[in-house]
């Protein structure tokens, strides 16, 4: 991320959020739509800032740390390339204030 | 709406139950669950309420204040024991442009005793009370658990839920949807329309730590009174607005940005944060405070326009579920709509199953329109649009902030300009033309009217 808009960094913001991370992944980025995709705005518009363009034009992600809020599959443009559910019951984000 | 976005992402046609396990499940342990809840159990049904989080709230994320005036019917006494931060007596509009900001300030000392008004409270602590109460009164919470599919009949009757558990089917004669601005379960029950995305904006916030003198000093108030400021303007560019509320010793910070204008800028919410929080009129409000915690959340932001179906077949919609979050510029309200649908969708529900007749769960729709949940909509149905305007969002805060500035710099020698070349200056040199400014005045008056 840009540095000179952080006042603190991406790591450190996220390691104030609790997480219980689920063995499975809930989010699925079929990458070959992604290749395609021009516009991309998943990369900026995740609040949690899992999804990184690779050099060939398709999208690396994580799930681990996702607030589950579901911005990406509806600001995506590439024809359903992103499959989202909720993790397993219990797991996933906790808040603690919301 | 992606349609392949969702758990199972399809309703499971199954036989009819001979025997439904309960009266009616409840999706979702939010405001709106708990108050269906608690009005199915109070009227003597059986109910099962089902979370995915791990306890109701820890899913949860909103702006900060809660109006609990509707509760007085739900939980009478509610304010002597609601785990509240602060009772705001101190309510702020703000408009920022560049490097200034016009605040309207209002401060009203008897909304800081019984019945008061409206509370910041942190939504572990509320959702998880108000789900107390639908369990003392016999509400049985199913926490941990996702919902995956809705079940159905042939004939799509919705008759129960399917969930991430073992043998996970449940059975019910009723299904109440307060599965939050996502709703799976009405989307797979076929009632939410298109075009989700252009009526949604994202929520991120953070929760910074200060010691309680020091909010007391900086907000100018004392004891449990706390702050609630609005701010239109501090988006850099985003169709949306900010926030900045006072909690006992944490203040809530946070911006809410329109998706398909996020989608469209390239800027990341963190950024555009952080950019908030450096403004002059911010800046010193959070000088030193420590972050606790970042927090982010879809908010169904479109209202009456945008709003799902609100009875399936053996299905109703409540909450955030039903978009009903009111973003109307100068009211910003959500709990109590979720509050309120949730205990008209309880109540519709136990009239229905006490007649033995189904058909009768329409009378939700009416419950709702004679009540302020779908009349304040419905009044306020063009208030959402007019508010992330172009010329609300781009060009109204430097038009009020240069006529103000005109207001009061002293320029001598030369004499004072009069208001209305100031105002004509102002707009003009904000793109804005006088007749387009009157019908937006007219516009804003009919619908808040």
């Amino acid at each position: 991320m840009n540095q000179r808009y952080a006042d603190v960094a991406f790591e450190d913001r996220m390691s104030h959020v609790d997480f219980r991370v689920a063995e499975k992944a809930h989010i699925v980025v079929d990458t070959d739509v992604c290749r395609s995709c021009t516009t991309k705005a998943c990369v900026h518009a995740c609040p949690a800032n899992l999804f990184v363009p690779t050099d060939d034009g398709g999208i690396l992600f994580n799930y681990e740390q996702c607030f589950e809020c579901g911005t990406c599959y509806l600001v995506c443009d590439g024809g359903n390339a992103i499959s989202w559910s909720y993790p397993d019951g219990g797991q996933g984000v906790v808040f603690r204030h919301g | 709406m992606r349609d392949r976005a969702g758990p199972a992402g399809a309703a499971v046609t199954v036989a009819e139950p001979e025997r439904p396990a309960f009266d009616a499940i409840v999706v979702g342990a939010g405001p709106a669950g708990s108050a269906a809840a608690l009005e199915l159990a109070r009227a003597g049904r059986s109910v099962a309420l089902i979370e995915r989080g791990p306890f109701p709230g820890s899913k949860n994320v909103y702006g900060g204040v809660v109006y609990g005036r509707v509760l007085d019917e739900l939980i009478p006494g509610w304010y002597e024991r609601m785990p509240v931060q602060r009772w705001i007596t101190r309510r702020q509009t703000m408009l920022l442009s560049g490097e200034r900001s016009m605040t309207v300030d209002f401060r009203c000392q008897s909304w800081g005793r019984a019945p008061y008004n409206g509370a910041t409270a942190y939504r572990a602590e509320f959702d998880n009370w108000l789900t107390e109460h639908a369990q003392k009164e016999g509400a049985l919470l199913v926490p941990s658990t996702v919902v995956t599919a809705v079940l159905r009949t042939a004939e799509g009757r919705v008759v129960g839920v399917r969930t991430d558990r073992p043998d996970g089917d449940l059975t019910a004669r009723v299904v109440i949807a307060c599965d939050g601005v996502n709703s799976f379960v009405a989307k797979q029950a076929g009632l939410y329309p298109e075009g989700q995305a252009e009526h949604t904006t994202l929520g991120v916030k953070e929760t910074l730590a200060l010691p309680k003198e020091t909010i007391d000093e900086r907000f100018g108030v004392s004891g449990d009174d706390g702050v609630d400021i609005e701010i239109l303007g501090g988006t850099q560019g985003v169709p949306g607005g900010a926030f900045l509320y006072t909690n006992r010793d944490t203040l809530s910070v946070g911006l809410v940005l329109g998706l398909p204008g996020l989608a469209g800028q390239g800027r990341r919410p963190e950024e555009i944060l952080a950019e908030l929080k450096r403004h002059p009129s911010i800046a010193p409000l959070v000088r030193g405070a420590e972050l606790v915690e970042y927090s982010a959340h879809l908010i169904p932001e479109g209202g009456y326009h945008s709003m799902p179906r609100l009875v399936g077949d053996g299905l109703l919609v409540a909450g955030d579920a039903a978009a009903m979050c009111l973003a109307a510029g100068i009211w910003l309200e959500g709990v109590n709509f979720a509050l309120g649908s949730g205990m008209y969708a309880g109540r519709a529900a136990a009239r229905a199953l006490a007649a033995g007749d189904l058909r009768r769960l329409r009378d939700y729709r009416s419950l709702l329109e004679s009540s302020f949940v779908l009349a304040d909509h419905k009044k306020l149905r063009k208030a959402p649009g007019l508010v992330l305007s172009e010329r609300v969002q781009h060009r109204y805060p430097g038009l009020v902030c240069d006529l103000v500035e005109g207001v009061f710099t002293v320029d001598n020698p030369k004499p004072k300009p009069g208001i209305r070349r100031l105002l004509r200056r102002s707009a003009r040199s904000n793109g804005v033309r006088m007749r387009e400014l009157a019908r937006d005045a007219l516009t804003g008056l009919r619908s808040f009217g």
